[in-house]
């Protein structure tokens, strides 16, 4: 156990922290160059705090660590339950490390409406760092929806020529994916009376749900379809060209970066967590459309001539080999998951944002991942769903 | 256990030069980048020194651990390095031919802007090398095996703001992925099978098995895949396309990476893999075939090309041929001396194509020199022993590795006098064109000025502008790692005699090769015969070059002319680049932009997400008509819904 005072509050407080200053900002300062510094000071701060995580995960123990479960809402049962393992850890530190660079990248393009664009993206990290830190699935699919708000805004008011038309696009489809997982959330919840993650996963394994080896399809695909559209995979990737495109270069890094791992960080969680029979059954297929995902992304990458196109289907074709890792079923595919969602996300990051040069960008980044992924293999070699 | 060798050093103190100079070494004089550019290479060359002279004293294979690196599942590796007598020669090679390359590109690239990127890049270059053969593990390898690509396409587009360089920087990148596809199934067939990429682990569970005689298995299968990689990072047949345009890179980058060590990673892993061929004869013969076939595709090629460079570089690719030539056979010591002699010669060769590329203003067209060696006498005599080790002369060290690798092309229980007479042929043809590119450069009247009287130059724009007077000799600088070289390109080829280099390698590769106990004796005069005959067929290339280029210069074009369509073949290559640009390159573009892009992309799913969009809004639009606010037409509404469902509720009581 991880055993410090602050265990149960440190998620919350890292959550929250660039909401906090986003808040803050909106009354505080006014000249951009303060606006500029305080989302720096923010971010970093969040960042620090942030590392708090990793220094005290306790490696040997499986299962979940910081974890706090407070009543939210009675009726119906909603809970504020947060928590963290392996798979989770390093997605959180991957975008608290991001965000400060977003900020300063932006440092010099954003002039118009400074204040707004960087509240947003201080709205995004906190959206974002819930995603992978809730575990009630209603919390879940508050901040799964939240990271559409600030993302769709970020690119309909700070993107380029098309952006209107990219904003709404990306706003669309994923919102409209992410009904299903609605509908299957609230199937769970009407028949096991709890939108805990942990509850509903140990009833379907026990078995004590009624009616669900009927339902189990259904309530699989629902959740693949939202996560499908996010990650995204090979047929539903079409928006994400149009939204690179147009959406400012920060927008571009955190799309990349942590964005699209909420997709295949979802398949992780929740559908191989909550049903892996039906991962097994399903997984034929899920690969099959993974590895067209990767030659087709490649194909049609190469003969992209806008760069940012160009990251968007290369992401396509990655993240094809994310989700073949997940639904490859074995450990080291899980591993592979982790490692290559992480140094894709750094790998994207400093093509997109260009301040890099080339070499010393691929150089920095192989350092890196290579670090990550020691470690990560270290943390999250206990923390796999048993398959 | 012997006591740390502290390996770890030699290629983290070439990576901490790149850091160092591609961090600052923009801001810092020429002379602070030239001190770390040539300090951390050169301590690396120091250290493997020292590693040679305790080596004696080592337990053979040491291996040293650095860092955790990957633990999943049943799966590991670790940053760890291995030494045995094959990595300590490649070492040396590497460090020491690398750390003369360096003290010569100093020189040459003193005035360019961007010098301090060079020697990062060099730098990194040597670090990713260093990884390569000092790696105990094939991921480890793959990594070093990745990065030199790296630092290749890096360097080979130093010039990017050239056209040309940019894409022979990535002509180079890709058709090298190609190969690493095979070498990376390769990996994977060996952990599917093996559950380790570990050098050590893997040839232990290798080891007991029978050799796939007869019918080809798993090991084959691996050899094969292995062999696809080598074929691209060692420019074979059908991936060598990438190594002339290479020739765009700065000309010490040609020395180093494309002649003396990169382009021999492959024959290296190769060698490294040896306990997976010797098990399997027919990726054997696999590498035999692909390595003669080059040597002598190459060869051709390479006597009708006027641009010095590229004489040497299909040079490398035949060259790397009779390599593979000596693995197939399964003689990789041979293979292994061959790298060495080749990485001294071909050096030299390039270093000293680069000094007459500097003496004469940047020209590389050999119909433009000539007559430079009263110019540039030094340059001139190092080129010449190059010559002479290259085409097979005794006592120069080409002629003891050419030689060992012919023997055994033709005595091994894998040869076959089919490798052994296109090896000969080869060796004429080496002899023909390398004299060839000593006359046309040294020999004769310097024709800087008369060349558009010749009818079959490039319609060139008379001179650059770089205003160049007389040819000049090179600064000393660039002159020492010649001599070098040169001293070394005559001697090395000596400790060869009396199979010392085999017996040393031996340890590695077994003896197998070098039980030629009984049959010794009786083969001893075949093997003088033969040597004979490798002797005068380089005679004979000589003289042949002599009387097409000194004697008779008027021949060459009347050649040419009686076997025009030949000739153009050769000349153009063999129209291989048009052919790969028709078969693969342009289907592969077009496929993926008209069919997949424009067609699978925007006219399938993305119009059909906009449609089921727009069609959504239609509907919606229609529906939006029913709320008019017209009081009556909602009465309607209503009557007709309760209509519908009392006629429902009856249509349900009636059943």
């Amino acid at each position: 156990m991880s055993t410090d005072s602050w265990s149960p509050y440190i998620l919350t407080f890292v959550t929250f922290a660039p909401l906090v200053g986003a808040l803050l900002l909106v009354f505080f300062p006014r000249r951009d160059r303060d606006v500029r510094i305080f989302a720096l000071v923010f971010s970093l701060l969040t960042f620090l705090l942030s590392l708090h995580l990793p220094v005290h995960f306790h490696r040997p123990q499986a299962g979940f660590q910081y974890e706090i479960d407070r009543q939210w809402i009675s009726t119906p049962n909603i809970h504020y339950h947060m928590a963290m393992d392996g798979i989770s850890l390093w997605l959180v530190v991957l975008t608290t490390f991001l965000t400060p660079l977003c900020v300063l990248i932006s440092w010099k393009s954003v002039h118009d409406r400074v204040k707004e664009f960087f509240i947003l993206l201080l709205i995004m990290e906190t959206a974002l760092i819930g995603v992978f830190t809730s575990l009630d699935l209603f919390l879940f699919y508050f901040f799964w929806e939240a990271t559409l708000i600030p993302m769709a805004l970020l690119i309909g008011v700070f993107g380029h020529e098309r952006k209107v038309y990219a904003a709404v696009k990306f706003f669309m489809y994923t919102m409209i994916a992410s009904v299903f997982m609605l509908a299957a959330i609230l199937w769970l919840y009407a028949h096991t009376g709890s939108f805990d993650f942990v509850v509903i996963r140990d009833q379907i394994a026990r078995g004590a749900v009624p009616n669900f080896p009927a339902a189990a399809q259904w309530l699989f695909l629902g959740f693949f379809l939202a996560f499908a559209v996010k990650v995204p995979l090979f047929p539903f990737h079409t928006w994400l060209p149009d939204a690179h495109v147009e959406a400012p270069t920060a927008g571009s890094v955190l799309l990349a970066g942590v964005l699209l791992k909420m997709g295949t960080y979802g398949m992780l969680r929740f559908n191989l967590g909550l049903f892996p029979e039906q991962a097994r059954q399903n997984a034929p297929w899920i690969v099959t459309l993974a590895l067209i995902g990767i030659i087709y992304g490649a194909l049609v990458a190469m003969v992209q001539p806008n760069m940012k196109k160009l990251v968007a289907y290369s992401s396509v074709s990655h993240l094809g080999f994310c989700t073949l890792g997940i639904f490859a079923l074995v450990v080291n595919g899980l591993m592979l998951w982790l490692t290559s969602s992480l140094s894709e996300a750094l790998g994207l990051d400093f093509h997109v944002s260009g301040f890099w040069a080339a070499f010393w960008g691929a150089l920095v980044v192989s350092i890196v991942s290579t670090l990550l992924s020691m470690l990560v293999a270290d943390s999250s070699r206990r923390e796999l769903p048993s398959l | 256990m012997t006591s740390n060798l502290n390996l770890w050093l030699i290629p983290s103190l070439p990576l901490a030069g790149a850091a160092i100079n591609g961090f600052f070494g923009k801001k810092s004089s020429r002379t602070a980048v030239t001190t770390v550019g040539l300090v951390f290479p050169g301590a690396a060359f120091a250290w493997a020194l020292v590693v040679a002279l305790r080596f004696s004293s080592l337990d053979l294979p040491y291996q040293e651990y650095v860092a955790h690196w990957i633990r999943s599942g049943s799966f590991s590796a670790d940053f760890a390095l291995y030494l045995d007598q094959l990595s300590l020669v490649m070492l040396l090679v590497v460090t020491g031919v690398g750390f003369l390359i360096h003290i010569y590109s100093v020189g040459y690239m003193w005035d360019d802007p961007s010098y301090y990127r060079f020697f990062a890049y060099l730098n990194l270059f040597m670090f990713f090398m260093l990884t390569l053969i000092l790696a105990n593990n094939y991921l480890l390898m793959f990594i070093g095996w990745e990065g030199v690509g790296l630092a290749s396409y890096l360097l080979i587009g130093f010039w990017f703001a050239k056209d040309s360089a940019a894409s022979a920087g990535k002509k180079a990148f890709i058709v090298n992925r190609i190969g690493d596809f095979g070498f990376l199934i390769g990996l994977f067939l060996l952990i599917q099978h093996f559950g380790s990429l570990n050098f050590t682990q893997v040839f232990a569970q290798v080891q007991p098995m029978t050799a796939e005689t007869g019918s080809a298995g798993l090991l084959t299968a691996i050899g094969i895949l292995l062999m696809v990689g080598a074929c691209g990072k060692s420019a074979q047949i059908p991936l060598y396309v990438w190594l002339p345009d290479a020739m765009e890179g700065p000309t010490p980058v040609s020395a180093l990476i494309h002649a003396a060590t990169m382009v021999t990673a492959g024959v290296y892993m190769v060698s490294r893999s040896h306990v997976i061929f010797d098990r399997a004869p027919m990726a054997l013969m696999v590498v035999a075939v692909i390595g003669t076939l080059t040597a002598l595709f190459a060869a051709t090629i390479g006597i009708a090309q006027t641009d010095i460079k590229k004489v040497l570089a299909y040079s490398t690719v035949s060259q790397l041929g009779y390599m593979f030539m000596a693995c197939g056979v399964g003689a990789f010591s041979a293979g292994i001396f061959h790298l060495m002699t080749h990485a001294f010669f071909k050096g030299l060769l390039f270093l000293a194509a680069g000094s007459v590329i500097h003496a004469v203003g940047g020209e590389q067209d050999m119909r433009k020199m000539g007559g430079l060696r009263s110019y540039i006498p030094w340059t001139f005599l190092t080129m010449g022993i190059a010559t002479l080790a290259i085409a097979g002369i005794p006592p120069f060290a080409g002629f003891w590795s050419k030689d060992e690798i012919l023997w055994q092309a033709y005595s091994s229980d894998h040869g076959s006098w089919v490798f052994w007479l296109i090896g000969v042929i080869t060796a004429f043809l080496t002899s023909f064109y390398m004299f060839r590119l000593l006359f046309m450069t040294f020999f004769g009247d310097y024709r800087e000025s008369q060349v558009d009287a010749h009818g079959h130059a490039h319609a060139t724009h008379g001179h650059d502008e770089r205003g160049h007077g007389e040819p000049h000799e090179s600064p000393m600088i660039m002159l020492v790692p010649l001599m070098i070289l040169a001293v070394l390109s005559i001697v090395g080829g000596l400790v060869g005699i009396g199979n010392r280099f085999e017996n040393f390698l031996a340890p590695v590769f077994g003896s197998g090769q070098v039980a030629e106990t009984a049959g010794e004796v009786a083969s001893r005069g075949t093997e003088l015969l033969l040597m004979g005959i490798s002797v005068t067929v380089a005679i004979l290339g000589f003289l042949l070059a002599y009387i097409l280029y000194i004697s008779k210069p008027y021949l060459p074009q009347k050649i040419a002319d009686a076997l025009n369509g030949f000739y153009t073949a050769v000349l153009n290559k063999y129209y291989v680049d048009e052919l790969y640009a028709k078969l693969f390159v342009k289907p592969l573009v077009d496929g993926s932009t008209s069919i997949l892009w424009q067609g699978v992309d925007r006219k399938v799913i993305d119009d059909t997400v906009n449609n089921t969009a727009d069609a959504a809004r239609h509907v919606s639009d229609e529906v939006r008509h029913m709320q008019s606010g017209n009081l009556r037409s909602y009465a309607g509404w209503i009557a007709a819904g309760s209509a519908v469902v009392i006629a429902y509720m009856i249509w349900m009581g009636v059943r």
